[in-house]
């Protein structure tokens, strides 16, 4: 992005969540239309209307579109090796609790390669908030299959479409012990930027699953055009409260959105350590 | 005044990591390091420091960059396999310079092999085991209070460095008490580094702008002001990617460059009979200990043998080595593998004398009088 003649004071007085954005490595790598670029958007906004500080936030990040995230932000911010954000962030948010720790990361580096790293973040329930962008496919490697890849879609391996299973995000992380899951689209802008700070202001393992256009690769795969694969999200999600009243027989096919689980009373990870720290240790840290 | 202890090698390790100012552990359990891991888990909460057991190794390796990156002195330790599994984020360890140390108390390979047997079959590994160039501190003590000392010595400069630095026992170390002098190890007797912090405001900053010593002052994550970011891309100055031929030529020339210019303060050998020696040992850890006999046995049979144990194994006592070949009739190198520091041994001697070898993978150690019956052979001129 290219903004020679504005000064940064003046941008951040119209738009205050650019304060978070490092300008000067703009533009980003991301494809026209790919919904990543609206998750990142969220998670700016989200952060600034908590009014938590540059200096105060960590983003982690692994391999894959997705992952470029941390580049664009300016923050502490780590791009690590492909499924293993979670370790690096726990790493970091044990050795730094203070800091809003986020994870950036894509289908294919949280739920393939990393799986266990995802569900063993969850199962500690460690204060890292998780924007988990589900563009059901390996989108930096140009299109192989993810664990969720829509059945009977196409990737470039699987040219006679996709015969697993998918991986229902959400219900992966709760059974593993994550305290705040929520669901998203890239076309549902707002409501995502505030399922994003409530992920944020919870304190425990937070997952939001972003569900997002990969224009570029599984748009191709499947010939479906940006908009197509925007109106998608609008016509096939609904509202969880909308959801849970349908009838089971009129569920299928729609893909419930909003907070899809919160528990407030389960302790913190860090907080728990470092409790025990302070009983041992007489507090010096 | 001595104050002796006896102590078991994986504790000592762990000991003497806290004194080095180690605060943040990450491990996984395995044969024969978790003793290590165990220790950790007791004294860290008590300092103040982060102990946590990851899910795998590859998760400890990760979660100690992340704590090395918040500013504290990190570590993990694991054995064989854990190793194997710790070498992409090692790899990344090195290349956005997180300082940290790595312990592996080696058993026998490949594969699970054996578990609570030694082998020294790291040697190569503990260089090249991830993809891609590289060059990190190696350092291989031989009895317990020396690791003590090289645990020490590893955290120092990994910090001054900023670099991985890989620390090797052998199985029987780790599980042998031994008398260690503690009054070597108070405060007042040992030196610390610390990582250097940027001396820039931070509208200056750049995290991967390199020192006159070739090593970048990354301020820990958290620091206000001092935000940065950090990729295993290549990357510029700024810590960003980047493909320029040229700053990525000069980023991987300055990540080796880094640690084998200090190769002459790296060093670090024992000597023993080598002054008049006509055949000498090349080894390390505790196949060291059967040579020293060996040396004394072939002496009293009026060979005149020496030994060169080798502390620093990585990056190798060049120079050393082959003015040691210059020095000496024949040179043989036993170790628990199927030949592998042999390789560096026959490079650096650069043919001033032949090189010979002892193997073994079977989970035995080398004895005194099997090295002894190999320089016998030696002598008589056969091999
Ligand atoms: C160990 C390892 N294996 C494979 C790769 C290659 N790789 C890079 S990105 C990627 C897939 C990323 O997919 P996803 O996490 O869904 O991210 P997206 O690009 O779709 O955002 C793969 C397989 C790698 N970098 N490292
Ligand atoms: S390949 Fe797909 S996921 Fe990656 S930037 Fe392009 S559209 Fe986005
Ligand atoms: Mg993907």
């Amino acid at each position: 992005m290219s903004t020679p003649n504005i000064p940064m004071e003046k941008i951040v007085e119209k738009k205050p969540y650019f304060k978070y954005l490092r300008l000067n490595k703009m533009p980003t790598i991301w494809c026209p239309g790919c919904g990543i670029g609206q998750a990142f958007r969220a998670t700016c906004m989200a952060l600034d209307e908590l009014g938590i500080p540059n200096d105060k936030v960590a983003m982690v990040s692994g391999i894959g579109c997705s992952s470029r995230t941390p580049g664009y932000f300016d923050g502490f911010t780590l791009h690590t090796t492909h499924g293993r954000a979670p370790t690096f962030a726990t790493g970091l948010k044990l050795a730094r609790p203070e800091l809003t720790t986020i994870v950036f990361t894509g289908d294919g580096d949280a739920l393939a390669i990393g799986g266990n790293h995802f569900i063993h973040a969850a199962r500690r329930n460690i204060d890292i908030t998780v924007v988990l962008i589900n563009n059901w496919i390996y989108g930096m490697t140009g299109g192989q299959v993810s664990p969720t890849t829509p059945t009977g879609s196409y990737a470039t391996t699987t040219p006679y479409g996709n015969y697993e299973p998918q991986f229902d995000v959400a219900k992966l992380a709760i059974a593993a012990g994550a305290t705040y899951v929520a669901r998203g689209t890239a076309y549902h802008a707002m409501e995502l930027k505030k399922l994003i700070m409530d992920g944020i202001k919870h304190k425990g393992f937070s997952l939001i699953e972003v569900l997002s256009p990969c224009t570029i690769v599984y748009g191709r795969k499947n010939r479906m055009s940006i908009e197509e694969m925007y109106f998608w999200f609008k016509e096939n999600t609904i509202p969880v409260k909308a959801w849970e009243k349908l009838p089971e027989e009129k569920r299928a096919g729609k893909i419930p959105r909003g907070v899809l689980y919160h528990d407030d009373s389960r302790p913190e990870y860090t907080e728990l350590y470092w409790q025990k720290v302070k009983e041992l240790s007489g507090g010096e840290k | 005044m001595a104050k002796l202890e006896l102590k078991y090698g994986n504790h000592a390790c762990a000991e003497a990591a806290i004194i080095a100012g180690c605060r943040f552990y990450a491990g996984y359990p395995i044969t024969p390091s978790s003793e290590i891991a165990e220790k950790m888990a007791e004294l860290l909460p008590k300092h103040g420091g982060v102990f946590i057991q990851m899910e795998d190794e590859i998760a400890a390796m990760g979660a100690v960059v992340g704590g090395s990156f918040a500013g504290l002195k990190s570590m993990t330790a694991t054995s064989g396999p854990g190793f194997s599994l710790k070498q992409e984020n090692l790899g990344y360890a090195f290349m956005v310079e997180a300082p940290c140390v790595i312990v592996n108390v080696q058993r026998g390979g490949p594969s699970t092999g054996l578990p609570t047997q030694p082998g020294q079959q790291e040697i190569m590994q503990s260089l090249w085991g991830t993809h891609g160039d590289k060059l990190i501190p190696v350092f291989y003590p031989g009895n317990v209070q020396e690791i003590m000392e090289e645990t020490i010595r590893a955290f120092n400069w990994a910090e001054r460095l900023r670099t991985p630095v890989v620390l090797l026992l052998d199985e029987v170390l780790g599980h042998m008490r031994e008398t260690v002098d503690m009054a070597q190890f108070t405060p007042d007797k040992v030196e610390i580094w610390n990582r250097k912090m940027p001396d820039v405001p931070p509208e200056e900053y750049l995290p991967y702008k390199p020192g006159e010593d070739d090593v970048p002052a990354i301020a820990p994550y958290g620091t206000p002001g001092y935000r940065g970011h950090a990729t295993g891309l290549h990357h510029d100055y700024t810590g960003f990617p980047t493909t320029d031929p040229e700053m990525c030529q000069e980023l991987i020339d300055r990540l080796i460059r880094k640690v084998k210019n200090r190769q002459p303060e790296l060093e670090k050998n024992e000597e023993y009979k080598l002054d008049d020696a006509e055949i000498a040992i090349v080894t390390f850890g505790t196949t060291a200990r059967a040579a020293k006999t060996a040396v004394d046995l072939a002496r009293e049979k009026g060979i005149k043998a020496g030994l060169l144990r080798v502390i620093t194994i990585w990056p190798s006592p060049e120079e050393t080595l082959n003015k040691l070949a210059k020095s000496v009739k024949a040179i043989l190198v036993p170790e628990l593998n199927m030949g592998q520091y042999v390789f560096e041994v026959e490079r650096c001697a650069r043919g001033e004398a032949p090189v010979y070898r002892l193997n073994r993978a079977n989970g035995k150690i080398i004895y005194p009088h099997e090295i002894l019956a190999k320089i016998e052979e030696i002598a008589k001129g056969g091999k």
